[in-house]
């Protein structure tokens, strides 16, 4: 008996918590729930109904709605509670309050999306696209025996017609992996290790501005005793045929080139490399994750050998992305991941249908609305980078002539980057490539453009998409113009430079 | 003649009201984003082939038109079923909202507590 009345004073004071606005309905709440308890039968225990333990909101704040109605004959949201700033509908549901769920929102507080360099949403059409797979077709697509795996396979195949279309490829040189970064492991370690077992060729070209999967990879090639060349850019972000050129060596198996970088956007001269690279018989791997659907891309044309592509930089599902392997001239690689056979045995493991499907319609999209796409997201980019840099010293990174005008990367001097990031809460925005956005590191991509230490702190990326609107841009403006100068007149340096005084004149004192 | 005007104008009338079942169905989108998408990329298009007169073109893409609107019917109801917070640029440029509009519950909570 003990134990009954201890818990029902428990279950009674948290009413009290979550009911401290109404002192009498709580008492006589509490007081009700103890006679009740009382009452119960004794066990050992304590019986659990779904009423009890949840509180269903909608319910219960229309139920104290319309008593407020009935009581006051007034609309519970027009009314302001005196002394405060909220209204009586806020302040009438407390449930809500507790359960974090808030019933009436005056004002939006979710950020504006501008990072779509990171990954960008899901497109309603390729969602659709793949719910018959998570519901209905749910069939392996390698079974051959019954029409569970062949509608699948189908399907499929469909997917894979699509994504060749998109880059100019046949569909069979089209291999489904988990992602970029499978791909660009497959590709620089596959390669390598086909071609090094024979002991003639041993070195591999890459840039210093490559993504991190693509140089981690080197590292580890490095380690197994292969030869690295990582080129330098040009400031403008650009590589150097010339330098290139003369980076070639007899026993070079690949180079490795981004098509466009995903921290400044610089769109490398794919063309002029693989020309280069078929006149050298070098196999040219290009890590297409940021250019496949947003600019025309031609295996053929540009002659690439492997090609990277990731599917939820083209507004498809995470999760999946795709190789593009030559097949004439036919590129041997030594496969990663063994086992079934599958994907022409360079990637075994059953395919994902729902997520192959929808990377297929993602692709199939970006090809038809390439031109649309493009058009829009130019003159968004034009709008902000006018905006930006009309602000005084900031500066465009990267070369603004040959750049993606999805991905707008700009300095704003004499402000810390990431705590411009943190004025910025209600955009959702990048200093650099997600994956080194946990660490405080100026970005090495900026580095290697040879951009000071305190150029690289202070620069902020810009990501916009197929879904980006003109308001958003235009509030993005308005915002950032706002807090850089906020920031700029609690800075000592700022004070510095509109006093005329050059900063690196400065003997700072050594402690 | 008068037959090929009558089917004209017949066609006229159908892609008017495709046009405006599109719009009306964009409008539903819960995730502001695809809903500003959704009317843009309709009246865009609409725009983009308004002097097409080859009746099995006019056909094409009057059948497209139908394709997307049926993908919209579906997808608007499954954006109305997991809403999110508004965005911060939404209703009007100050960001507020008027009106009584308690009746939905949207998920508020952004990032980690």
């Amino acid at each position: 008996m003990s134990n009954i009345a201890s818990s029902s004073l428990r279950q009674a004071s948290r009413i009290c918590l979550k009911q401290s606005t109404s002192p009498t309905c709580l008492a006589r709440s509490a007081t009700a729930r103890v006679t009740r308890l009382s009452s119960q039968r004794r066990g050992y225990v304590s019986e659990t109904k779904k009423g009890n333990a949840q509180v269903n909101v909608d319910t219960a704040i229309r139920a104290e709605q319309k008593t407020f109605f009935q009581e006051t004959g007034k609309h519970p949201e027009g009314q302001i509670v005196p002394g405060t700033s909220v209204n009586a509908d806020a302040m009438m549901s407390p449930m809500a309050g507790v359960l974090k769920q808030a019933t009436v929102l005056d004002q939006g507080e979710r950020p504006i999306y501008l990072d779509m360099q990171a990954t960008t949403p899901l497109d309603p059409r390729v969602l659709d696209a793949m719910l018959p797979f998570y519901t209905g077709l749910y069939g392996n697509p390698h079974s051959r025996t019954h029409a569970y795996g062949w509608e699948t396979d189908e399907a499929i195949e469909q997917a894979r017609q699509n994504i060749a279309d998109l880059i100019g490829a046949h569909p069979k040189e089209i291999i489904f992996t988990s992602g970029a970064t499978e791909s660009n492991n497959m590709s620089v370690k596959g390669v390598a290790r086909f071609f090094g077992r024979a002991g003639k060729k041993n070195h591999i070209i890459t840039t210093q501005t490559e993504h991190k999967c693509v140089l981690d990879s080197c590292r580890h090639l490095q380690d197994e005793g292969f030869e690295v060349t990582y080129l330098p850019v040009k400031s403008s972000g650009l590589i150097d045929m010339s330098d290139l050129e003369a980076a070639m060596r007899p026993e070079t198996a690949l180079v490795s080139i981004m098509s466009v970088n995903n921290e400044i956007g610089v769109i490398q001269p794919l063309e002029e490399i693989g020309k280069l690279c078929r006149s050298k018989k070098v196999f040219f791997h290009t890590d297409a994750a940021q250019a496949v659907g947003k600019i025309p891309m031609d295996v053929n044309k540009m002659q690439i050998d492997l090609m990277s592509i990731s599917s939820h930089k083209i507004y498809g599902p995470m999760g999946i992305g795709a190789c593009y392997v030559r097949r004439r001239p036919r590129v041997r690689i030594d496969p990663i991941i063994t086992g079934g056979g599958q994907e022409r045995g360079l990637r075994s493991g059953t395919l994902a249908p729902a997520l192959v499907v929808g990377f297929g319609e993602a692709c199939r999209i970006a090809k038809e609305e390439l031109v649309y796409d493009s058009q829009r997201i130019k003159k968004l980019s034009d709008r902000l980078l006018r905006g930006l840099l009309s602000l005084e010293h900031t500066q465009q990174n990267g070369d603004p002539n040959h750049f993606y005008p999805g991905c707008v990367n700009v300095s704003f001097s004499y402000v810390e980057g990431e705590s411009l990031l943190m004025a910025l809460k209600d955009i959702a925005l990048s200093s650099g490539s997600a994956c080194t956005s946990a660490s405080l590191e100026p970005s090495y991509v900026l580095r290697a453009l040879g951009s000071s230490d305190e150029s690289a702190h202070s620069s902020i990326r810009f990501g916009i998409g197929r879904f980006t609107t003109e308001s958003e841009i235009d509030y993005v403006l308005k915002a950032v113009n706002e807090r850089v100068s906020f920031l700029r007149e609690l800075s000592p340096l700022w004070e510095l430079v509109q006093e005329g005084i050059a900063l690196d004149s400065i003997q700072w004192s050594q402690h | 003649m008068s037959a090929i005007a009558a089917t004209k104008a017949q066609s006229s009338q159908q892609a008017k009201s495709l046009y405006r079942q599109l719009l009306r169905q964009g409008e539903q989108f819960a995730a502001y984003n695809f809903r500003e998408y959704a009317k843009r990329r309709a009246r865009d298009s609409f725009r983009e082939h308004r002097d097409v007169q080859d009746s099995r073109e006019i056909q094409e893409l009057m059948q497209k038109g139908l394709k997307e609107l049926q993908v919209m019917k579906r997808q608007t109801v499954i954006s109305q079923f997991y809403q999110m917070d508004k965005l911060v640029v939404e209703g009007g440029k100050a960001g507020k909202e008027t009106g009584s509009s308690g009746s939905i519950v949207r998920q508020k909570d952004t990032g980690l507590d």
